[in-house]
């Protein structure tokens, strides 16, 4: 297991993803951050914090759960526990900025777009994640993006938060071959 | 987080984790259905059939309106008891319609056993909507679900259902699941309709609404079939009325705070005075919102179960 | 034909038992009784070690199905069960369509009986009471006896008007044959599927009360003390109907009653998981009511054990517990059951035990008493008390196989039976 980005890393990446943020969107107005369970429910949480300290501006904010969208239900082993999406703003013509910790497949992307297209009618959704770790197998790209991170299919990516971990870092993880 | 059995057939046996992995799971429906597309694509690609050999207005559609909101392909089927009684026997009318490669079968029967039954002529996952006077599972689930949401917890309150309880559909599946999360239960209603040995179910048993009230944090009020009249079970409306029905002023009398659920359709001031059924200690049209949600829930933990 | 039974243990009321004894049979009839008889020139020697062999049983209440329900059961598949199970005779219900009100269909019965599986078993049919069974009118009792009819009945239905049940009463003594009544009271537990208490309130089953029966009994008995008639209770299931033939027995000397072994092993905790085999009628009841069967066998106020032998086919009970037929066969596991619940629980020894299944319903219906002596025709029931052996219904002789005790472990099994210079061995 190796750490690919340590605490200051972390933090600087985040900072620097608010300033792209702010600046793609010529200010803070009519943002709406959005963060996908569970990690990037916390990391829409540090955002807004940064953003805060940046525009001194508190933006809205909500959880997307998106265990009922997966296109992948009947495969996996385990079913998921439903947390349910809390998102009490009217999302209509809001910017969203959609926010989870890794694009990989781009399916969980997939799945929150629909879900968000259900919930109402934003003026623009823009996608934030914390690395791109490659391995698309949907057109779909983030709008920005913490670090660019090439993985091989054997590898995982952990992204630790302190939310829920101990630290916030993040590690690049062997899969043992024939492992899952 | 799965249920442990593939089926719903009845709460009796059903763990107080599962209750409450249903529970929990309906509080993230009830937030999709307050969405303007009140539709997620859960269930797309798998096929449920209803099968109601009662009509059930009321069930059918909410388990309808479940199965369409989560995506999933719906067939109705409906028929009489009698038909079942003279033609195809139950068994051969499910495996038909199994054979046209289905997922689950939701099914309403007058006959109680008939889920239990259903379960072991064919392979697919079974939800009982009701099987005579025996369980209905999603409808004790959904009360449950109300009391929560009203009370934030069930374990300790004091709940007792009114009127039928012999032919109720709804009264066993209750006691069980109120048991099972640690409410206290009583039954009221007349010494006819309150079959023999239900005290050994852990029940309260009164016979007189006044006690009921003043014992209850929660009145469950069950519809009172007019057409059992004439098994002589009780003399007349009137006097039902008079005895049993739950009305504003048998409340005020003992001035407390009391919830009223009924699991309709209700005959409004035979059982249940119009002025309590539309007031403020009312919960029943939460109670048919629930049921939705509840319904959703059960649908997706057995329908995605892997 | 010489056949010889080595080592016998005779369990005959009439007879004295002095040890293991070996039977020479010649042709239908006991030549020698004694130690030791040589088994040269024998046709057939069966070594009976371990065994003992009773006065042939008989099952006074069974339903052959046939004619009208052949799909069910037919006497030819009725009788090979009962030979299975270690009876000699039964006698058959007239609930079959038609009935057997009529005495051509009693002797096309008996005919049929001799015909079928060399006529091993006999076969006693019953009359009805009334004609088609329909309650409303006596059948022609008198031709019924004289053509062969040992009883009388309605089983499957209660005799309800109480006119009609003492002019039935009256009216059959003349030929001396009993009325048999299936009690039923026709209102109480109208519609019902189990017995009513803890278990059908469980199971939102409608119930059916102890009192449907018990209360039809105790008119019964007052109607039969009255026109002295000599009156049998059919399958009585529950304490109330103990008491009541308890206290009527030691003043009226003919009245008598059965019991299933089904309803003393069963209790209703069985319907649990909605087994459609697991619904007759009378219901199985609790376990309080199992106590006084079984202290009413012993006590002597149970006179017989009868199966209530109810075929019905695989696709009638592969329904709705609601919807299916009540009933179940029982011919194939009657000895089995008793043995483990009575005998071995010690509430009966293997001598009342033969009385319950043969001295006693031939008393009854005025049959001629069959005991184990030297001159005697030889109708025996042979039966292994030992030996364990497990229930499998798809071994049944019997075209049906609706019973609730698949894969029971028994102790107590019947080996074969001899009658009429024929043996059939149990498999």
């Amino acid at each position: 297991m190796k750490k690919v980005i340590d605490e200051t890393g972390f933090n600087r990446t985040l900072t620097r993803l608010a300033h792209e943020i702010l600046e793609k969107n010529k200010g803070a107005e009519n943002l709406a951050l959005i963060g996908i369970r569970t990690r990037g429910e916390f990391l829409a949480k540090r955002l807004r914090e940064v953003i805060w300290t940046i525009e001194n501006l508190e933006l809205k904010i909500g959880i997307l759960d998106i265990t009922l969208y997966r296109d992948d239900l009947k495969e996996i082993h385990y079913q998921p526990l439903l947390k349910g999406t809390e998102i009490d703003f009217d999302i209509n013509k809001k910017d969203v900025i959609l926010i989870d910790d890794v694009l990989f497949t781009g399916r969980t992307v997939r799945a929150a777009l629909d879900e968000l297209v259900d919930l109402g009618r934003p003026s623009s959704i823009q996608l934030a994640v914390l690395i791109d770790r490659g391995h698309r197998e949907l057109p779909i790209r983030a709008d920005f993006v913490g670090k660019n991170l090439p993985t091989s299919l054997n590898e995982e990516v952990k992204v630790a938060m302190k939310e829920i971990d101990s630290e916030d870092s993040v590690y690049l993880k062997t899969l043992n071959i024939g492992g899952e | 987080m799965s249920l442990e059995n593939r089926h719903l057939l009845g709460l009796e046996g059903v763990s107080k984790n599962d209750i409450q992995l249903i529970l929990d799971t309906a509080e993230t429906f009830r937030e999709v259905l307050e969405r303007p597309i009140k539709k997620v694509p859960t269930l797309q690609g798998k096929t449920i059939v209803n099968l109601f050999f009662e009509s059930s207005t009321r069930t059918r559609i909410s388990f309808e309106l479940a199965e369409r909101r989560l995506s999933a392909d719906v067939v109705n089927f409906s028929a009489d008891m009698s038909s079942l009684k003279k033609g195809e026997t139950l068994k051969d009318t499910a495996r038909n319609i199994e054979a046209m490669k289905i997922d689950m079968v939701v099914m309403r029967h007058g006959a109680p056993g008939a889920a239990l039954f259903l379960s072991k002529v064919i392979n697919s996952v079974i939800i009982n909507a009701g099987d005579g006077s025996h369980e209905h599972p999603t409808q004790a689930l959904l009360d449950l679900y109300s009391i929560r949401e009203k009370y934030n917890h069930i374990e300790g309150l004091n709940v007792c259902i009114v009127g039928d309880i012999s032919h109720s559909r709804v009264a066993l599946s209750n006691i069980h699941g109120l048991k099972t999360m640690g409410a206290n239960i009583a039954v009221c209603g007349p010494a006819t309709l309150i079959p023999r040995e239900l005290d050994r179910l852990g029940v309260k048993i009164f016979n007189r609404i006044d006690e009921a009230i003043e014992w209850a944090n929660v009145l469950n009020v069950l519809r009172i079939q007019l057409e059992r009249q004439d098994k002589s079970f009780f003399p007349s409306l009137g006097e039902y009325r008079k005895y049993f029905a739950v009305t504003k002023d048998k409340i005020q009398k003992i001035n407390k705070n009391i919830t009223i659920m009924h699991p309709g359709p209700i005959n409004r001031d035979v059982e249940l005075s119009a002025d309590l059924a539309d007031g403020e200690h009312s919960i029943i049209l939460q109670q048919v919102l629930n049921g939705v949600a509840v319904r959703m829930a059960v649908l997706y933990l057995l329908g995605t179960r892997s | 034909m010489k056949h010889l039974l080595k080592n016998c243990m005779i369990i005959d009321p009439e007879v004295q038992n002095n040890g293991p004894v070996d039977i020479l049979i010649v042709n239908e009839t006991i030549e020698k009784i004694g130690a030791g008889i040589a088994d040269l020139k024998m046709d057939n020697v069966i070594d009976m070690q371990g065994y003992i062999v009773a006065p042939g049983f008989i099952d006074m209440h069974v339903h052959l199905r046939e004619p009208g329900f052949e799909h069910k059961e037919t006497i030819e598949s009725g009788t090979l069960a009962a030979a299975n199970g270690g009876f000699t005779a039964v006698c058959c219900m007239p609930n079959t369509n038609p009935s057997i009100d009529d005495q051509s269909l009693v002797k096309w019965i008996i005919q049929k009986g001799k015909e079928s599986n060399n006529g091993i078993v006999d076969v006693f049919p019953i009359g009805t009471i009334t004609k088609a069974r329909e309650g409303k009118e006596l059948s022609l009792m008198m031709e019924l006896a004289d053509a062969g009819a040992v009883a009388f009945s309605d089983d499957g239905s209660s005799v309800q008007n109480s006119e009609l049940l003492r002019r039935a009463m009256e009216y059959s003594s003349m030929s001396n044959k009993p009325i048999i009544q299936h009690a039923e009271d026709p209102f109480l537990g109208k519609g019902g599927a189990m017995n009513e208490g803890f278990e059908s309130t469980r199971l939102g089953i409608s119930p059916i009360p102890s009192i449907t029966e018990s209360s039809v009994i105790a008119r019964d008995l007052i109607i039969a003390g009255y026109t002295n008639a000599a009156y049998h209770a059919a399958h009585i299931s529950c304490r109330e109907s103990v008491e009541l033939i308890k206290n009527t027995k030691n003043k009226m000397q003919k009245i008598s009653c059965e019991v299933t072994p089904h309803h003393f092993t069963l209790t209703d905790e069985a319907v649990r998981n909605f087994d459609t085999n697991t619904k007759m009628n009378p219901p199985l009841r609790t376990k309080d009511d199992i106590i006084a069967l079984k202290e009413g066998l012993r006590d002597g106020i149970i006179d017989v054990i009868a199966t209530d032998h109810a075929p019905h086919s695989f696709d009638e009970k592969e329904v709705e517990f609601l919807f299916a037929p009540f009933g179940i066969v029982g011919l194939e596991t009657a000895i089995g059951l008793s043995i483990t619940e009575l005998v071995v629980t010690g509430y009966l020894t293997l001598m009342q035990l033969v009385e319950k299944f043969s001295v006693n319903p031939r008393k009854i219906l005025h049959l001629p008493q069959v005991t184990i002596r030297e001159g005697e025709l030889a109708n025996l029931t042979i039966i292994s008390p030992e030996t364990e052996w497990i229930v499998q219904v798809d071994k049944f002789k019997s075209q049906s196989k609706n019973s609730p005790f698949n894969n029971y472990k028994l102790k107590g099994k019947p080996i074969g039976i001899f009658n009429h210079g024929r043996i059939y061995l149990s498999s």
